[in-house]
Formats: structure tokens, C-alpha cells, sequence
């Protein structure tokens, strides 16, 4: 066990997988002597060469569509998108391309190309660096999606992500980049990619959350256990597949649920899971699924973020108009 | 039926008026690569020159007139409601057939949605291609097996998986034998030239000396823009501000095409790096079945370049040298008709793929969500079939 952050979490699991497999090649912009915006690469294209740990020029839609060709050629490229609001030039070759391709040749191209997006707000940057894209991705046949909310997930995903014949876009809740946690970094086996947890046990409600929401949302169950109140928290680790039967055991149990992600919430991932909720559960439910999200305007300046993000308050606020049905 | 308001038509007819046909160049410049003259007549070219055999020559002008006679059937499949919509290369045969014949069999292509002609020298089955624009499949073959990809509809996309695949066969090692070595020619056309992602192309393949030709068709429209809307100067031109050679050849020349892709793939199988090739070619018919060339070009342009057809002057060369006779070209129109036949006889009885494959192959590794979707259309569909029964 080592205390580490979820940045050299993620180091270490990319340093493992290039280990591991001579194809898997890192891309992206600074990432090489800079070691990446946020320090993920760090040290890394010193100990595998620029060969593997590529600097590409500073375009997007040419480091996917290039990650596509290096995929074709039998290579497993991990592509680093700088921030969230960066990825929209390479929408395009993710969608259209990477997304369609196995389906498209009948399953003889495969590419494994894993999209690492640090993403969410909460770090006071200007525009364009507190985005949450997740769902556009999600919608899209032929991607699937994760988000990791903590050091031990992001190990583990993330050389999940990079080993999968499928194209990941990998989130990453870059205001946890500095958060540490005990990590067994020797860890070989892992739960499976596509599966939820649950990361608290709860009887009163259920929160459903990702990335950099399931840490606020344990914290309002520490919160809420203050004034007798259990709720229940899962981390959705994965967001397409997503883990149905985990979100409903839990609801099931719970029959009260609350969604929290900070994506503005139309058409965001609590539709989809309270549309999936009410279909299963019509009958078993206590009050409706009530989300807490981020809302449906532009990312604010940062100097408001803190109204925009669901936060602990919001999140218990939920708590009780739910609970007062 | 629309009816028109007169205010309607007043506007249409100014519309109309500031979109008339426009006039495009015909003549490519004395800096045109070419080794056979519209009349047939061989001429040198200090940088270029082809040493083929009889039997290649004849080769040639076989897959030109196989390959035209392909686009005529599917034109013709189209119209007669088998095909969806098809797009025909016609005019461009020449331009196809010169490059993928210089393409070795190691070599890998990324192509558009127009190249037939390649499709046909890699030995893809032009059922396959039917198949696509009848709505059956979106291709068919197996790239890898083929080397040929996928036809990429999002104009210019291809250019960047192409790079991407030339960077893997550097870090293969696989550069620099004049034999063995393997080289990539990306497709695209006069309008993708001014997509993001041809230009980032460029970009990769020469700040990573990328064994790559870039292989641009200018059939100066792109649907209904012409290429004057695209570049101030001549595409070729392009490639030395990204640090690279740029040729710019006849494109209605099989000859010229073949020496010319040759030579850049060769380049770049032996480490030289990329190089731009623009094919100075001419869109003959329609962007497609369903576009409507005579409300935005000039008969007169149509008239001009059928003068430089690429088959005539193939036909030409070969009779005066005798190279062929009336005898073999009587065969080859024999062998193409047959070739349309089976074509036709294999549309007519393609069947429609079975609704629940649209499933298969969206991953590597299925999901619960569409195995459940699955299983819900089967028994849907099934449930008519029991009520039929």
C-alpha cells in the first residue's frame, strides 16, 4: 500500500500498461518533458522514449485521427485531451470514426483507443477548462465511458481502459487530481470496468454519482448520518455500459433516489437513469428520482462556479424534498 | 408541389443570377506531369517516364475499361431504383488506375467514397460496392485483407487515419527497402482540401516523415463549389508550406498517374518522407445520382474535357503502336459486358441483411443495453411472423 494521488494513481497505471504491452503508445500535447498540464505523464517519455510517449502537434482532431491510423496498424494509443473543452476540435474522428469503425468493417478493425479527459470544474479556470462533456459521448453507439472518482479506481480503470478492444473515453475529475488515498499499486486484479459500487451502504436514499461528485456525495452522507439519516452512495465507475442492476438493487432497497453529476441536467445521464428507474421500479418508489446538477447555461466564470456546482448542501437539500414525499 | 409566390420567384431568379454557372480552368498549367497527350502521342518529361511492358500496357487499358463499365452499370442500377444513390467516377478512371496500379501489394489505401477504380486494383469485388450504395452494408470487405479501408464518406477524415497508419509502419521499422518496404496513399478530393483534418494531416506526415502519398483528385467540384472557392493557388502547391514535395500531374493520363505515384511511393517507402500529389482530373458526370450539374456548370467545360478523355487516349496510343487490335479490344468489350452482367444478376439478388445484425460488432465486447435491445426486436419481429403463420 502507498498513500498516493490520483495523478501518479494514473501514472503509475499508464507506466504499468507500457510495461506490459510494447504497443501501447501515449499521445498528446505536453505530455512528454512537461510530463502533461496536470503532471499524469510525468517522467514517463523519459523512461520509454519519445517513440512511445509522443508530443504531438497542438491539434485534436489530428491526435485521434492519427490514434485511429497508429490503431488500424495493430498500435493501442492512449490519447491525453488537455481539458474537457478541448475535445469538441476532434469530436468528428471521435464520433463519427472511432465510434462506427468495428461495426462499420464488421468487426475485422478493432481500436482500442482510450481518450483521457480530465474534466469538471471547481479549480477557478477560465473558460473552456470546467466542462463536462461525458454525456455527448455516452449518447454515441460504439464508445464507452468511464469517469473514476478516486486514486484506487483510477489505477485500476485506467489499465482497464487502455487493455479493452474497445474505444474509452476516460474521465478524469481533475479537481481530485491531488487527493490521495491508499492504492496497492502491485494490484493485478480488479472489479469489473463496466460494473458500479457501492461505495457507501445506506438504507434512507439513494445518491448516484461520478467522478468528482461521488466524493461530494459521501461527504453529505457523513453529513446526513449527523442527523440520523443513512443514504446510500454509488459510484457509477462506468458510464456506458452503464451497471443498471447495481443502481437498481440499491433504489430497490432505498426506493429513493437522487442523481448528482455537475453536467447541466437536460438530457444529462440523470435522464437516462431516472427514465430506466421509473420504468423498473414504477410501483416500489417512495418519491420521483430528483437530480442536483449543474445548470443549463454556459460553464459561469469562476468566481460564481460554486453556485453552479452541486455541492454539499444542494445535495442534502435533495435529501429532504425527497425524503418529505 | 411548391408553389411559388412571385416575391419567391423574384428572389430565386437573383439567387440564381449570383450563382450562374462559372467557367473552371481547363488547362492545368505548364506544370503538368504528363507522358500521353489527349491525341495519344507518347512525350517525355525530364523527372518522369514509365518502361512497361505490352502486356502491361494492355492491362491498363483493361482495368480502364472495366472500371468505366462498372460505373455505368451502377449509374444504370441507380436509376432503375436498385441502388440508393451511387457516385460516379466517371472521367477519373485514369487517375485511379495509374495509382493504384503503382500501389505494390504490401501498400495500404485509405480512399474517399468515389474511388472505384482503386477498389478495383486492390481486388475489392465491385458487388461490394454496390452493396454499399444499395444500402446492404456499409462495404463488406475486409480492409486488413484487402489493404484497401473502409470508404470514408466525411470528407477528409481518412487523410489523418492514413498518417496515423504510416506513423505505425515507421515505428514498425518497415521503412526504407525499395522492395520491401511499405508505403500508405491517402484519397481525397479538390473540396476536402480545405477540411481541418486534411490540413493536420499534412502536418503529422511531415513533422513525423510519414511513408505517405497524398493523393488528391482535383475533378474541380466539389458538388457544386468549384475548386476556384477552395485555393488561390494550385493544390500541389500546398505541400511545400508544410515542408514537403507537391507534383501536379494529368490526371486523365494512366501513364503520367502510374510514373508519377510510383515515384512518391517509392520515396516514401525508402524513408523520404510524404508527398503531395495532385491528379488535375475532371468530375464528367454528376456529384452523384441525386445532384443536378447543369444549374451550376457550363456544357462548354463538359465539352472541353471530353476531349481529353482518358480512355481515347489510352486507345489511341495503344492501336497506333500496335499494342492492340481489333480483335483484343473486341474482347475486352465482351469481357466488360459479361463483368456487367454478373454485376447486375449479383444486385438483383443481394438480399437485405437480417435487421438484428445491425447489433453485431458495435463493440469488441457487447453490452447488456443492446443485447436486451436485441432480444426485444427479435421477439417484436417475431410476433408478425407468428400472426402471418
Amino acid at each position: 500500500m502507498a498513500q498516493v494521488t490520483l495523478a501518479r494513481a494514473l501514472n503509475e497505471a499508464l507506466r504499468t500498461s507500457m510495461d506490459n504491452d510494447p504497443k501501447v503508445l501515449l499521445m498528446g500535447e505536453d505530455i512528454g518533458k512537461l510530463g502533461g498540464v496536470f503532471r499524469v505523464t510525468d517522467g514517463l517519455q523519459k523512461d520509454f522514449g519519445e517513440d512511445r510517449v509522443i508530443d504531438t502537434p497542438l491539434a485534436e482532431s489530428g491526435i485521434v485521427g492519427t490514434a485511429i491510423g497508429l490503431a488500424i496498424r495493430g498500435y493501442r494509443p492512449v490519447c491525453e485531451i488537455q481539458f474537457d473543452g478541448f475535445v469538441y476540435p476532434a469530436y468528428d474522428q471521435i464520433v463519427s470514426q472511432l465510434a462506427k469503425m468495428h461495426a462499420r468493417s464488421k468487426g475485422t478493425i478493432a481500436l482500442p483507443v482510450t481518450i483521457r479527459i480530465p474534466f469538471g470544474g471547481g479549480i477557478g479556470a477560465v473558460e473552456h477548462h470546467s466542462e463536462s462533456p461525458e454525456a455527448y459521448f455516452a449518447h454515441t453507439a460504439g464508445l464507452k465511458v468511464v469517469a473514476c472518482s478516486n486514486p484506487a479506481d483510477g489505477h485500476a480503470m485506467l489499465q482497464q481502459a487502455v487493455a479493452s478492444d474497445d474505444p474509452v473515453l476516460f474521465f478524469e475529475p481533475k479537481r481530485r487530481y491531488w487527493e490521495k488515498a491508499d492504492v496497492d499499486l502491485s494490484r493485478t486484479s480488479f472489479d469489473p470496468l463496466w460494473s458500479a459500487r457501492v461505495v457507501r451502504p445506506g438504507r434512507d436514499a439513494t445518491l448516484v454519482a461520478y467522478g468528482p461528485m461521488v466524493r461530494t456525495c459521501l461527504d453529505a452522507a457523513s453529513a446526513a448520518a449527523e442527523e440520523g439519516k443513512e443514504l446510500e452512495v454509488v459510484d457509477l465507475r462506468s458510464l456506458s455500459p452503464l451497471d443498471f442492476p447495481t443502481v437498481l438493487a440499491s433504489v430497490r432497497h432505498t426506493q429513493r433516489l437522487i442523481v448528482v453529476h455537475e453536467a447541466p441536467s437536460f438530457v444529462g445521464l440523470g435522464s437516462e437513469i431516472a427514465a430506466r428507474v421509473s420504468e423498473e421500479l414504477y410501483f416500489e418508489m417512495e418519491a420521483p428520482v430528483l437530480r442536483v446538477t449543474g445548470f443549463d447555461t454556459p460553464y459561469p466564470p469562476s468566481r460564481v462556479e460554486e453556485e453552479y456546482l452541486p455541492d454539499l448542501d444542494r445535495v442534502l437539500h435533495a435529501v429532504d424534498r425527497s425524503l418529505a414525499y | 408541389m411548391t408553389v411559388l409566390s412571385d416575391a419567391d420567384a423574384d428572389a430565386a431568379a437573383a439567387a440564381l443570377t449570383e450563382t450562374s454557372p462559372v467557367a473552371t480552368s481547363t488547362t492545368a498549367g505548364p506544370e503538368l506531369v504528363q507522358l500521353l497527350t489527349p491525341e495519344g502521342e507518347r512525350v517525355s518529361h525530364p523527372d518522369y517516364d514509365v518502361d512497361l511492358s505490352d502486356e502491361q500496357y494492355r492491362g491498363l487499358y483493361r482495368d480502364l475499361v472495366l472500371v468505366r463499365r462498372i460505373d455505368v452499370e451502377a449509374t444504370a442500377l441507380q436509376r432503375q431504383g436498385e441502388l440508393g444513390i451511387w457516385a460516379s467516377l466517371l472521367g477519373q478512371e485514369a487517375a485511379q488506375v495509374g495509382s493504384g496500379r503503382a500501389l505494390r501489394p504490401q501498400d495500404f489505401a485509405f480512399p474517399t467514397y468515389r474511388e472505384h477504380g482503386v477498389a478495383w486494383c486492390k481486388g475489392v469485388d465491385p458487388l461490394q460496392l454496390l452493396g454499399l450504395f444499395r444500402g446492404a452494408s456499409n462495404g463488406g470487405w475486409d480492409p486488413q485483407e484487402k489493404r484497401f479501408q473502409l470508404y470514408t464518406i466525411v470528407i477528409g477524415s481518412q487523410t489523418l487515419h492514413a498518417t496515423g497508419y504510416a506513423m505505425g509502419i515507421t515505428k514498425d521499422g518497415a521503412v526504407g527497402d525499395a522492395e520491401t518496404g511499405e508505403a500508405v496513399i491517402a484519397y481525397f478530393g479538390d473540396g476536402a482540401s480545405s477540411q481541418g483534418d486534411v490540413n493536420e494531416a499534412f502536418v503529422w506526415a511531415s513533422v513525423y516523415n510519414a511513408p505517405l502519398v497524398f493523393f488528391c483528385q482535383n475533378n474541380q467540384w466539389g458538388i457544386s463549389t468549384p475548386t476556384a472557392h477552395q485555393t488561390r493557388i494550385p493544390l500541389y502547391q500546398r505541400a511545400r508550406g508544410f515542408g514537403f514535395p507537391g507534383v501536379r500531374v494529368d490526371g486523365n493520363d494512366v501513364l503520367a498517374t502510374y510514373a508519377v505515384t510510383r515515384k512518391a511511393l517509392d520515396d516514401a517507402r525508402t524513408g523520404q518522407g510524404p508527398t503531395l500529389v495532385e491528379a488535375f482530373t475532371y468530375r464528367m458526370g454528376a456529384h452523384t445520382t441525386s445532384d443536378d450539374p447543369t444549374r451550376y456548370r457550363l456544357a462548354a467545360d463538359l465539352e472541353a474535357w471530353k476531349l481529353k478523355d482518358p480512355l481515347e487516349r489510352m486507345k489511341a496510343f495503344l492501336y497506333k503502336q500496335q499494342i492492340v487490335d481489333n480483335a483484343y479490344l473486341q474482347g475486352l468489350e465482351h469481357d466488360a459486358d459479361e463483368l456487367a452482367a454478373r454485376l447486375r444478376q449479383g444486385c438483383l439478388q443481394m438480399p437485405d441483411p437480417d435487421p438484428l445484425t445491425m447489433f453485431d460488432d458495435v463493440y469488441s465486447e457487447t453490452t447488456p443495453l443492446l443485447l436486451e435491445q436485441r432480444a426485444a426486436l427479435g421477439s417484436y419481429l417475431a410476433g408478425f411472423q407468428r400472426g402471418a403463420s
